[in-house]
């Protein structure tokens, strides 16, 4: 009943194995959270699992009618779209792109999402602002709705929160863990801070020196 | 209006027909490309691949081709392709990548053209080459024909391809992540700057080609806030900066290249001060 399977995963770069023969898999409904140090490899990790690094052996098997194509993604901020001339609404729909094929323009429907999607974040009201102009916290609900239009079944997370203050890293949490609750979104999200996303996950894994995986209860009871 | 009837004269000139035509259509594709270009950090892609044509170009020369683009086209649509998909790769930047094959070039070319002087006046032709200062008055009829198709390709790819243009330059990862073809349409987007960088090195040769494809791109961002807003006036900026400049040069018998540059760089302040205008009200 997963939705992600990953057996035996060896991920890494440049031929540099960063991650040896891990398993683990992800059921509809998970709030996954994924920690370990810097540098231990959880962005490649998460890469892998969209299929941008290819693993160097193992397998990542997507099953219950997900499609590889068929997850929302919310990467860290590159320095690119620091002065990006786009307004809210261009990237927002731009995650429609994965329901387009072939087809050059988007239809009503996805003009539709995407402004569903911005509602349901509560930023319809920034749509023609000026991405480069917004605060750190509504810039995150905006890539946040473009990873929405991309899926309502899967979204992952790299970092969500780094760069944001305390009061609205606990509002980015919350909205998260409102996605998961009451929309049904799986969510694998990778995190620094433990004790504030811990709160809402159900899984842990942990990955760097040795590896955990397990409920969030199983992860409490082994770190005390 | 001595000037003006002078003008009028010139126009019905066929080889200042072509000129302006050619002129216009190249600086509008340059800038459509300039704004992708510029927001992928490949602002000096032009300088590069206008060296590497500078190459080929020299070799052609002495090879004894009868048309120069059989060689230079290949060899720049290669180089193009080479550079945009290493950066991601390669251990050295895009940057210090497009920088290694920009001055490499002008040096392999400037010494070839010495070593085999095709010409008496080896200096003039370097000139020439760099400057573009005649060639885009001494343009054939095939050549037009040439401009006009690929000014239909380059736009017929912007319009078709534009949402996904806009997706990968924003954010590759996210792009790819969501089943974007994201190697293939940036090797269409390589593919179609370097045979706008062949067709540019006429028009301003190839010192003054990255001038096209940042100026209007960059002056269009100063003061338009959306995507498709800044496409649409970078187009229009540089064909009007182009238009102007092409008039001058003639009114004036200034050098075509750079006349159109400087008319750019004029417009870069304008759009500057208007930015700036804007920020504080």
């Amino acid at each position: 009943m997963a939705f992600v399977y990953c057996n035996n995963l060896t991920v890494g770069y440049e031929g540099r194995f960063i991650l040896k023969n891990l398993s683990f898999e992800v059921e509809k409904g998970d709030y996954l959270c994924i920690i370990g140090s810097n540098g231990s490899g959880k962005s490649t990790l998460m890469k892998t699992i969209l299929s941008l690094i290819k693993p160097y052996s193992g397998s990542i098997v997507f099953d219950e009618g997900l499609s590889p194509n068929d997850v929302g993604y919310l990467p860290q901020q590159t320095i690119v779209q620091k002065d990006f001339p786009s307004s809210v609404y261009e990237i927002v729909i731009s995650g429609c792109l994965n329901k387009m094929g072939n087809r050059p323009f988007y239809n009503k429907k996805e003009k539709d999402l995407a402004l569903k999607n911005m509602e349901k974040l509560s930023i319809l009201d920034l749509k023609s602002k000026n991405f480069k102009d917004l605060s750190g916290g509504q810039k995150q609900r905006v890539l946040l709705s473009r990873a929405l239009c991309a899926s309502e079944k899967l979204l992952l997370l790299d970092e969500p929160v780094a760069g944001l203050d305390p009061k609205i890293t606990q509002q980015l949490y919350s909205l998260v863990a409102d996605l998961n609750k009451n929309y049904g979104l799986t969510i694998i999200m990778i995190t620094h801070d433990l004790g504030e996303s811990l709160k809402f996950c159900n899984k842990v894994l942990k990955i760097g020196d040795s590896y955990f995986f397990g409920t969030k209860e199983e992860y409490l009871a082994k770190a005390e | 209006m001595q000037w003006f009837n002078e003008f009028v004269q010139y126009l019905r000139l066929p080889f200042v027909q072509y000129a302006f035509i050619v002129g216009v259509i190249i600086a509008f594709v340059s800038s459509l490309l300039g704004v992708i270009l510029v927001l992928k950090r490949f602002s000096y892609i032009g300088d590069g691949l206008s060296h590497v044509a500078f190459v080929s170009m020299a070799v052609a020369g002495i090879v004894g081709l009868t048309n120069e683009m059989y060689l230079t086209l290949p060899v720049t649509v290669g180089c193009a392709i080479f550079l945009i998909l290493r950066s991601n790769k390669s251990k050295i930047n895009g940057d210090a990548l497009v920088a290694m094959a920009a001055v490499g070039a002008l040096a392999v070319g400037y010494l070839v053209m010495n070593l085999f002087p095709t010409s008496g006046n080896v200096a003039a032709d370097v000139c020439t080459t760099l400057f573009g200062t005649v060639a885009i008055l001494t343009l054939t009829l095939d050549k037009v024909i040439l401009c006009i198709i690929l000014a239909v390709i380059v736009i017929l790819f912007f319009i078709l391809f534009y949402n996904k243009i806009f997706s990968i330059t924003f954010d590759e990862n996210f792009a790819k992540a969501t089943g974007v073809k994201v190697g293939f349409i940036n090797i269409l987007i390589a593919v179609l700057s370097a045979v706008v960088i062949v067709l540019a090195m006429n028009l301003v040769g190839s010192l003054l080609i990255s001038a096209l494809i940042i100026f209007p791109a960059l002056a269009a961002m100063r003061v338009f806030r959306t995507f498709k807003s800044v496409i649409i006036s970078a187009g229009i900026i540089s064909v009007v900066g182009t238009f102007v400049g092409i008039c001058i040069s003639i009114l004036a018998s200034t050098p075509v290249g750079c006349t159109i540059v400087v008319v750019d760089i004029f417009v870069f302040i304008i759009f500057y001060a208007i930015g700036l205008i804007l920020k504080r009200s």
